[in-house]
C-alpha cells in the first residue's frame, strides 16, 4: 500500500495522546489508592490534557488531509454499525470531548466528591470521567487497529497483532512524553512513567517484532492464477491494458526503492524501541528534562518510520493485475 | 434475487479495447459527472476508468496462449467494499445487486478501494470521489432506448460478443445458461466475495470429423452396387448432373 502522511501523523499522533491519557489517569488512580502521591490539578492534570488534546488535534487535522471531500466529513460518523473507521470517527471526538472536561474539571477544580469507597478511597468526579475515557481510549486504540486488521485479503494487517501493536506502540510514545512532561512540571511521577515507558516499549518491541516475523513468512492466498482464473503455473503479465499512470498503480504501491524500504525497517528498530529505552534510563538517572524529551522525540520519529512501514509492507492482491505496463 | 452481472468470454475475446472506450465515453457523459483525465495531452497522464483491458500469456514458447482479460467491477454478492464505508456511500442495491457509490455522500476516503481486493475502484481526481462500474444504471432501464439497446455500453460495443449480460440468479438466463454449460468461474473465490461477475475459459475448438463422413455413404447409385466400395474418386450422378 502506498503510505498516506495524513493517515501516518493521525495515527500516530492520536496513540500519542491516548498513551498520555492513560498515563494520567494511572497516576490519578493510583494516588486514590495512596500508592503515589496527589499530583497538582492545574499544573499536571489540567496541563497535561491539554497537551493530550493538542495531539489529539494534531491528529484530527492531518486526517482530514486525507479526504478527498473534507466538508461532507460528518457523514463518515453515520455507519458504525459496519464500518471500523465510522467507529473510529464516532469514538475520537468522544475521546477529545472527555479529554477536555477531565482537564477541565480538574483545572477549574470543579471536582466534587461523589462517593467514599470503604470510608477511606475518595471516589470525584474526574476519577469517573477519567474511568469512561480510558475505556474510550481503548476503544479508539481497536477500532484504529481494526480499520487494518478487519481487511482479510491484506494479509499483513489481518492479524490481532495489529491491534495490539497499535494499543502498546501508542500507549509506550503516551508514556514516553507522560515521563518528559513530568520531569517538566517537576512532578514525582517522572520515575513512575519513565519504568512503565520503558517496560511497554519493551512489549511493544515483542508484538512489533512478532508481526515482522510472522509478515515475513506469509503465504499470499492469492495469485495470479485465481486472479485471472486459468490454472497453469506459467502466467506472465503482457499488458495492463494502458501505458499512463492510473489510481491502481498510485494507491496500493509505495513506490520506494528496496534499499530505502529496509533502511526503514531497520530506523523504526532502531529508533522506537532501543534508542528510547536507553534515553529514558539516562533520563531518569540524570532527571535532566531535555534527554526525557529528546527520548520521546526521537520515539515519535521512530513510529512515523514504523507507520510508513506498516503500510508499504502490506501488499494488496490487486497489485497481481499491474505486475508490468 | 435479481443479481445482474456480466459474462466475459475469454475464449472469444480478441483484446480489441472496444468495451474500455465505449464505457469511457458513455459514462463520461452521463449524468453523473464526467470521467476526469488529468494532463491527456502532457507528461504523466492519468484518467478514471471503469474497464480495463490486460494481456497475459499463459505457458511456456512455443505453447504460448495469449488470454486477454477485461478488468471492470464484479458487482459482488458480498461485496467487502461496502460495509467499510464510513459514510454510506457505497451500497448494493436491493433490487438488482448493483453494487454503486452515491458521488454526493462519498468522502474521498478510499477505504472501499483498499476493501476491494479486485482493485475494481477508481478515485476521480477531480471530483475526489471514488468512482466505479456501474453496469450502465442509467441505461440498461432506459425506456426511451430501444429495448435492445437497454445493455451496459461495453456489452454493445463488443465486436465478438464475448461480453454478456443478464441476471445470474435468474437459472434460465442467457448469463447462467452460458456460465453452466461453459464452466464459468468467478476471480479469487477464495476471499468469499462471491462476484457476480463470471468468467468463461478458453476452451478447444474443435470437431471430429469420420472418415465416412467425408465420401457419400448415402448415394443411392453406389449403394445399389456390388462390393467393395467404388473408388472415391468416381464420379459420382451429382457430378455429372445439374438437377
Amino acid at each position: 500500500m502506498h503510505p498516506a502522511f495524513s493517515v501516518i501523523f493521525l495515527t500516530t499522533l492520536i496513540g500519542v495522546a491516548q498513551g498520555l491519557f492513560l498515563a494520567l489517569y494511572t497516576g490519578q488512580l493510583y494516588s486514590v489508592v495512596n500508592v503515589l502521591p496527589v499530583q497538582d490539578s492545574h499544573s499536571f492534570y489540567g496541563l497535561g490534557s491539554l497537551l493530550a488534546l493538542v495531539f489529539l488535534s494534531g491528529g484530527l487535522i492531518a486526517s482530514f488531509f486525507h479526504l478527498g471531500r473534507p466538508e461532507r466529513a460528518w457523514r463518515s460518523a453515520t455507519q458504525w454499525r459496519t464500518s471500523w473507521l465510522s467507529r473510529e470517527v464516532v469514538v475520537l471526538p468522544a475521546f477529545m470531548g472527555l479529554t477536555a472536561l477531565y482537564g477541565l474539571i480538574h483545572y477549574f477544580d470543579l471536582n466534587p466528591v461523589l462517593f467514599k469507597f470503604s470510608g477511606v478511597f475518595v471516589v470525584d468526579l474526574s476519577l469517573l470521567v477519567g474511568a469512561v475515557n480510558t475505556l474510550l481510549a481503548f476503544t479508539l486504540f481497536f477500532c484504529t487497529g481494526m480499520i487494518y486488521a478487519c481487511i482479510k485479503f491484506l494479509q499483513e494487517w489481518a492479524t490481532p497483532l495489529t491491534v495490539v501493536n497499535y494499543m502498546l506502540l501508542g500507549s509506550a510514545s503516551g508514556f514516553s512524553l507522560a515521563t518528559a512532561f513530568a520531569a517538566y512540571v517537576g512532578s514525582e511521577l517522572v520515575t513512575f512513567y519513565g519504568a512503565w515507558a520503558i517496560i511497554i516499549t519493551l512489549a511493544a518491541f515483542v508484538t512489533r517484532s512478532a508481526s515482522l516475523l510472522r509478515n515475513a513468512r506469509i503465504k499470499y492466498k492469492s495469485s495470479l492464477r485465481s486472479a485471472i482464473g486459468i490454472r497453469h503455473a506459467q502466467i506472465e503479465q503482457k499488458s495492463r491494458g494502458f501505458m499512463a499512470g492510473s489510481f491502481n498503480t498510485r494507491e496500493y504501491f509505495h513506490g520506494a526503492s528496496a534499499q530505502s524500504y529496509r533502511v526503514v525497517k531497520w530506523l523504526f528498530l532502531l529508533l522506537v524501541f532501543p534508542l528510547p529505552v536507553v534515553l529514558i534510563s539516562i533520563g531518569l538517572g540524570s532527571g535532566v528534562f531535555v534527554i526525557l524529551a529528546l527520548a520521546f522525540a526521537v520515539q515519535y520519529l521512530g513510529l512515523l518510520a514504523e507507520r510508513w512501514f506498516f503500510f508499504a509492507q502490506a501488499n494488496h492482491p490487486q497489485n497481481l493485475y499491474y505486475q508490468t505496463v | 434475487m435479481k443479481q445482474l452481472a456480466l459474462v466475459i468470454d475469454l475464449n472469444v475475446c480478441v483484446g480489441c479495447h472496444a468495451c474500455v472506450t465505449s464505457c469511457k465515453e458513455w459514462n463520461t457523459s452521463g449524468n453523473a459527472g464526467f470521467m476526469s483525465d488529468m494532463n491527456p495531452y502532457d507528461a504523466d497522464p492519468t484518467g478514471t476508468f471503469f474497464n480495463r483491458v490486460q494481456t497475459f500469456e499463459i505457458g511456456a514458447y512455443p505453447g504460448t496462449e495469449t488470454v486477454h482479460f477485461p478488468k471492470s467491477c464484479l458487482h459482488c454478492e458480498d461485496p467487502p467494499c461496502v460495509p467499510v464505508c464510513p459514510t454510506g456511500a457505497s451500497y448494493k442495491r436491493k433490487e438488482d445487486g448493483i453494487v454503486l457509490v452515491d458521488y454526493d455522500k462519498c468522502i474521498g476516503c478510499k477505504y472501499c478501494s483498499w476493501a476491494c481486493p479486485y482493485g475494481a475502484r477508481e478515485l476521480d481526481e477531480n471530483q475526489k470521489v471514488m468512482k466505479k462500474c456501474t453496469l450502465c444504471v442509467d441505461r440498461i432501464y432506459d425506456e426511451s432506448l430501444p429495448e435492445a439497446e437497454r445493455k451496459p455500453a461495453c456489452v454493445l460495443a463488443c465486436p465478438t460478443s464475448a461480453r454478456l449480460f443478464g441476471d445470474v440468479n435468474e437459472p434460465n438466463s442467457v448469463v447462467s445458461v452460458a456460465i453452466r454449460e461453459n464452466g464459468g468461474y468467478q476471480l479469487m473465490p477464495e476471499w468469499g466475495t462471491n462476484p457476480a461477475n463470471h468468467y468463461l475459459p478458453r476452451r478447444r475448438t474443435q470437431i471430429t470429423i469420420h472418415e465416412d463422413e467425408l465420401i457419400r455413404v448415402d448415394n443411392p447409385l453406389k449403394k445399389e452396387r456390388q462390393l467393395p466400395m467404388p473408388d472415391p474418386d468416381e464420379q459420382t450422378l451429382d457430378d455429372i448432373t445439374s438437377w
